[in-house]
């Protein structure tokens, strides 16, 4: 953790709930970026967390935007300033709605485009910030306030959909990880063009789960295999090491399904492909990192 | 006021016929406006393009009804549509085509631009280029002077056959 | 230099004059003539802008928003469904007191799908807090996109400008145009708010009850500035460039006992309407309403007043006489005309005028009396 520098982007003021992690993931990405930096964000937690006018928790440039346009601001703003001459790092930081569904347009656009900015997507794995309901990348069988009996379809995959646009740079990351994450946001910056990290944030009233567990969840996302931690630049694969082992000797998905409220009471079948999907996972990223396919 | 409607199908040039004949007028120092009406047709289908030349400012937007001239780029519309709705006693009908038509009332002239466009070898992705020759037409039937559509077609062209081209159909008019 | 452009390249010349930094736009009939200009402009080093290839119209807007808070000057254009679409950024730029400059080229709303002229497209955006100006010439067309960028990046309005020009009628009608050496008549775009990560803001935060309001008296205030603002601007134009322009466009107004409003091309060809009915003998003038946003002061106290309508707000009436109705004061005969590009001459106005019932409504085309 040496490496990471004091500066604090983010003050002591913030709105967010005890034991968020896109708050703490937020903080790492600005340790990671600098001042140079404005933050893009559409309607997500983190509209919130930033603080209540007149005040700002953030000591980075923040542009709020509505919610299906964080990428294309983004990309109007990273071609201003490099209409300026300026090397200012433009950031869309985003939930999973505002990434994965109203604005996958916007972000597809800006992606083929090859805007020159960093997306990173915070995923809690619903409709954070209007109390918790579905979004496209909830997980199979988890409930929400607008699937109570369990959502019945799978996460949806956004990180194919972003690869299907070959960013020179994509990563996925957590919470629990945030030394992973700070070297991912570095490497990201330092790379032209569209770049995109995916990180699962754990969220303790959503997920329903104590607020001091938030470290544990994430970690057990990865220990389970549920979440992989991997980098894809220019196209290749790396595997990082949390995940490396999780695939080769997974902790048993029960002990991340028992501790959430969200996944009480889930049927058999819906354990069993919940499975399934990890297994199929796992298989297609590590037959892709040994260049079977 | 001398207003005039040209009759073509889409793809044959009638709105840029529209624009030479009015940037034209303009080099002969009168007002003009070159007005297309935009069907939701696509190409090959009739259009109608409008021209107002006048000594004043030209305020009006909407469409020829009386017409002084109908242009006819493609006779085959005459099937079709009533190319002579309209014109106003004493106008005039210009068609494209080597012989006089019969059924034509009026001071019917023809040239044939599509024999001076292919013997230019004016052609574009295999249709012949009739928007520049009949400014040599027009020109000599005195809608507008020679030496203005030579300038006008230059302006929105830079190969020198349409000129030429102009020039044989100022040559072959006929009545 | 005089030559002849449509109404579309006007505005596409008028965009190269001002030099933008940002254009960010997507295609949609009338207007696509305006962005295939700029981006031929760029592609050939005649504009030094960013060109922003977007994938819809709300994320064209997005992007002159984000372009615009770094302070650099943007433009974009749309039309119809295109504006729909944009609807809310079309909001946020207004809040965010960006001086962004669209060019609307105004057309029918789907279903039936038409791409011919009328206004309700414009009007479906009149409270957001943009600028509004319509405009009736290939020539008015350019010079009011140049005094846009003026008038939009002025400290005293920071807000954005639309300019709105008659679909086909105006957007593909081929007229005279003399553009103009700008010299600096538009001075580089400076936004105060613009963002400095050495002074780093929070953007369009949280804002509550207690402080929400006073964000949107600021943008009224400046709306009411703004009338001074465009006088000047309008005022300096004219000096520099010998070509006026004001709130409205009166036509033989001054001893008119009937006076038409109108805008955009039907409000030109009124003029035509004005002659005929003078040579009658009838003391008509027209009033071609050209600022719509801000609303101007209409002297037309005292006098018949016949409006034509290229909008309808359902349940309604039309949406300029029932402007002028309240901002005017006058009961005027409302003419319901033109919508999705419905042919109307100049024959047809001077029908409205001979056969007008003030206070009463009626549509062109449709038999019965409303």
């Amino acid at each position: 953790m040496s490496t990471i520098p004091e500066e604090e982007y983010i003050v002591k003021c913030t709105s967010a709930c005890a034991g968020c992690s896109s708050s703490l993931c937020l903080r790492y990405v600005l340790k990671a970026a600098g001042p140079d930096s404005v933050l893009v964000v559409p309607a997500c937690c983190t509209s919130v967390i930033q603080g209540i006018y007149p005040g700002t928790a953030m000591n980075v440039p923040v542009y709020n935007i509505a919610f299906a346009a964080a990428a294309a601001c983004a990309s109007g703003m990273s071609e201003a300033f490099r209409a300026l001459g300026r090397k200012t790092n433009v950031i869309a930081y985003a939930g999973d709605g505002g990434t994965a569904d109203i604005g996958v347009q916007a972000l597809s656009g800006a992606l083929e485009r090859g805007t020159d900015f960093l997306y990173i997507c915070y995923d809690n794995e619903a409709y954070g910030n209007t109390g918790m309901q579905r979004s496209g990348a909830t997980p199979l069988g988890a409930r929400t306030t607008t699937t109570p009996g369990g959502k019945p379809t799978a996460k949806k995959d956004l990180d194919r959909i972003v690869e299907a646009h070959n960013p020179p740079y994509m990563a996925t990351a957590c919470s629990a990880y945030p030394l992973d994450l700070y070297k991912k946001v570095k490497k990201a910056l330092s790379i032209p063009g569209p770049k995109f990290i995916h990180i699962l944030a754990p969220c303790p009233p959503g997920w329903r789960y104590p607020t001091e567990k938030t470290v544990e969840m994430g970690k057990l996302a990865v220990k389970t295999g549920t979440w992989i931690l991997y980098e894809r630049e220019y196209g290749r694969l790396t595997i990082n090491g949390p995940s490396k082992t999780a695939m080769r000797r997974p902790a048993p998905l029960e002990d991340y399904i028992k501790g959430q409220g969200r996944f009480k009471n889930l049927s058999p079948e819906i354990l069993d492909r919940m499975r399934q999907q990890i297994e199929r996972n796992v298989q297609r990223l590590a037959r892709e990192e040994a260049g079977a396919c | 006021m001398y207003e005039i409607r040209i009759h073509s199908r889409g793809g044959q040039g009638g709105v840029t016929a529209a624009k030479l004949l009015a940037l034209a007028a303009f080099r002969d120092g009168k007002y003009a406006t070159a007005c297309p009406f935009y069907g939701a047709e696509r190409r090959g289908a009739p259009v109608v393009s409008f021209v107002r030349i006048d000594g004043e400012p030209i305020k009006i937007y909407s469409q020829i009804h009386e017409p002084d001239l109908v242009i006819v780029l493609d006779t085959s519309i005459m099937d079709v549509v009533d190319v002579l709705q309209g014109l106003k006693a004493g106008g005039t009908v210009l068609l494209n085509s080597a012989h006089p038509i019969t059924g034509c009332n009026g001071a019917s002239l023809h040239v044939d631009l599509t024999g001076i466009a292919l013997a230019e070898n004016l052609v574009v992705a295999g249709s012949p280029i009739l928007n520049t020759p009949v400014l040599g037409a027009l020109a000599k039937m005195g809608v507008v002077t020679l030496p203005s559509a030579e300038q006008a077609i230059r302006e929105m062209f830079a190969d020198e056959r349409n000129v030429k081209a102009a020039r044989v159909a100022y040559e072959e008019l006929k009545a | 230099m005089l030559t002849i452009a449509t109404g579309n390249k006007a505005v596409a010349a008028a965009v190269k004059a001002a030099r933008p930094g940002v254009v960010a736009a997507y295609p949609i009939t009338p207007q696509t003539e305006i962005v295939e200009q700029i981006a031929e402009y760029v592609t050939d080093g005649d504009l030094e802008s960013r060109y922003i290839p977007v994938e819809s119209e709300h994320s064209a807007m997005a992007a002159c928003i984000g372009a615009s808070v770094t302070g650099v000057r943007t433009f974009t254009a749309t039309s119809s469904h295109g504006l729909l679409y944009m609807h809310e950024m079309v909001h946020w730029a207004a809040g965010a007191r960006l001086p962004v400059v669209m060019a609307n080229v105004n057309r029918a709303l789907g279903p039936g799908w038409n791409t011919w002229a009328e206004h309700t497209d414009a009007f479906s955006q009149r409270d957001t807090g943009w600028l509004q100006v319509f405009v009736g010439t290939v020539q008015e067309a350019y010079d009011a996109t140049l005094m846009a960028f003026k008038i939009a990046e002025d400290e005293r309005v920071l807000l954005p400008v639309m300019v709105n020009l008659d679909g086909f009628s105006l957007s593909h009608i081929t007229q005279a145009l003399d553009t103009v050496d700008i010299g600096d008549f538009l001075p580089p775009c400076h936004l105060p708010h613009a963002i400095d990560t050495e002074n780093p803001l929070g953007y369009g935060p949280m804002t509550g009850p207690a402080d929400y309001f006073r964000f949107r008296w600021d943008i009224e205030r400046s709306m009411r500035d703004a009338r001074g603002v465009i006088a000047e601007v309008e005022g300096e134009f004219c000096e520099r460039f010998g070509r006026s322009y004001g709130p409205t466009e009166d036509y033989r107004c001054e001893d008119a006992d009937v006076v038409v409003v109108a805008m955009g091309t039907l409000g030109k060809e009124a003029e035509v309407a004005i002659d005929r009915l003078r040579d009658e003998g009838i003391k008509a003038g027209s009033m071609r309403l050209r600022w719509f946003r801000p609303f101007p002061d209409l002297d037309l106290a005292g006098r018949d007043v016949v409006v034509i309508d290229r909008d309808y707000s359902f349940g309604f009436g039309g949406v300029v006489a029932h402007s002028i109705r309240s901002k005017a004061g006058v009961s005027p005969y409302s003419v319901i005309a033109g919508l999705g590009g419905q042919e109307v001459t100049y024959n047809d106005i001077a029908d409205f005028v001979r056969d007008r019932c003030p206070g009463e409504e009626t549509w062109f085309g449709v038999n019965d009396h409303v």
